[in-house]
């Protein structure tokens, strides 16, 4: 895997252990000579940090712009607030009010404003940082709080994808934009769930939202041994390859709730995660096969 | 005096729909007459931005009053530049928060009195 394959590491259910494996994936592929990136694109609670402790050497400030009114040279014809699709601005009784964290930066009130009276203003919305964790490039993006800007900042994050390395992204939980935000242009997918009826429910509405993605994608199980055997029900009768299941071992849960990785200090689940990475090159060399395919095809006359 | 009653239904007699910016209707009502028209709220859906959306209309209905139960920051800027007076906490029937308000019994609120987004799947 030494050159560019990117993986979103996402779930429908929160807290089913996206981090856990991202970050420990991440260890494991560096461990073997991989050339590893980590993004932290859940941005509203990042907490990849916690578990791979970068160096954080470069932090980068994400701003976007809002509107903001001369009311000197505004004339209250309201034709900003006519534009604007997210009431974002708009104009009562001549005088003309705007909501910052509506705005979705499209520029259409600065352009239509007949006399000019709206001025680009920067609204920071969060923070990039960059270090290292040992040999693994850490990237991760926090929102500012109170700030709802969450894929426009993911986004950010993701231009920093590197070409030449396994990319491994940590994408927030649930189904709604900031998952699409992270997901989207990845080359593979990793659904993360739990054996239990929410685990199951909200496995459902990822895989949806992936296949409307038109990505390739596998189940990982986590917490494997408790609830009920529905998941492996569901994934059998919908196709869809189930690639790990770690087992619900207390041992897992006391290492992540004092910020360790499994694979540093329950040495036999090392297995599990160097499995899961030779299974990705294989998929990568599959993908990559039927992109030449592809291209091959495209140069035929 | 032009009041608007946030409602779940047309009538003088339906609840008072509590939430301001995704209320079902606007009953849009003359105080002393009684005479009341029925405003579809088309915000109650909307993906972001109710409140301003909703206000607007409100303000565009000739509002001089709002009673409801909840009221998130951005109706209350939204309301207040156009000097509406908002009523917040309000419950019980269309027809009995008029009442309350022609007696009286309503202070004007002070300020929001929920967050942003509290109305949203309630």
């Amino acid at each position: 895997m030494s050159d560019n394959f990117v993986i979103a590491v996402a779930s429908g259910k929160g807290g089913t252990g996206k981090t856990t494996v991202a970050t420990n994936l991440a260890c494991i592929a560096s461990a073997s000579g991989r050339k590893v990136q980590y993004l932290d694109c859940d941005v509203e609670e990042p907490n990849g940090h916690i578990f791979l402790k970068p160096q954080v050497t470069v932090s980068q400030e994400v701003a976007v712009d809002v509107p903001q009114v001369d009311p000197e040279k505004c004339t209250g014809c309201g034709k900003c607030g006519e534009i604007c699709q997210y009431n974002a601005i708009l104009c009562i009784k001549e005088n003309v009010l705007t909501f910052e964290q509506l705005c979705h930066s499209c520029g259409g009130c600065i352009r239509i404003c007949p006399t000019s009276a709206i001025k680009v203003k920067s609204l920071k919305i969060g923070d990039i940082e960059f270090g290292k964790a040992n040999q693994i490039d850490f990237v991760g993006g926090k929102l500012q709080i109170g700030h709802v800007r969450t894929p426009t900042l993911i986004k950010e994050v993701k231009k920093h994808i590197k070409q030449d390395c396994l990319t491994i992204i940590d994408v927030p939980p649930g189904t709604s934009c900031p998952v699409v935000a992270a997901v989207k242009d990845t080359d593979f997918v990793l659904l993360v769930t739990e054996p239990t009826p929410f685990g199951l429910n909200d496995l459902k509405l990822a895989v949806e939202l992936i296949r409307e993605l038109n990505l390739p994608f596998v189940v990982v199980i986590n917490r494997h041994g408790i609830g009920n055997e529905e998941i492996k029900k569901y994934c059998e009768t919908e196709n869809i390859d189930v690639i790990m299941k770690l087992p619900d071992d207390r041992r897992i849960a006391e290492a992540y709730s004092s910020g360790k990785m499994i694979v540093d200090v329950l040495q036999e689940y090392i297995e599990h995660f160097s499995k899961l990475c030779d299974y990705l090159e294989g998929v990568k060399e599959k993908l990559n096969e039927k992109r030449r395919l592809r291209i091959r095809r495209k140069n035929i006359p | 005096m032009k009041i608007t009653i946030t409602s779940i239904g047309k009538t003088l007699d339906s609840e008072v729909d509590q939430r301001f910016g995704r209320a079902a209707y606007f009953i849009i009502v003359d105080s002393e007459t009684l005479d009341f028209s029925v405003l579809e709220n088309e915000s109650a859906a909307a993906a972001g931005g109710a409140g301003v959306s909703a206000a607007k209309a409100v303000i565009d209905a000739g509002a001089e009053a709002v009673l409801t139960g909840n009221c998130g920051p951005n109706a209350q800027r939204t309301l207040s530049a156009a000097a509406v007076k908002l009523h917040t906490g309000v419950s019980g029937t269309v027809i009995e928060a008029i009442d309350l308000f022609k007696n009286g019994g309503l202070t004007e609120a002070a300020g929001p009195n929920v967050q942003a987004h509290f109305g949203i799947d309630k």
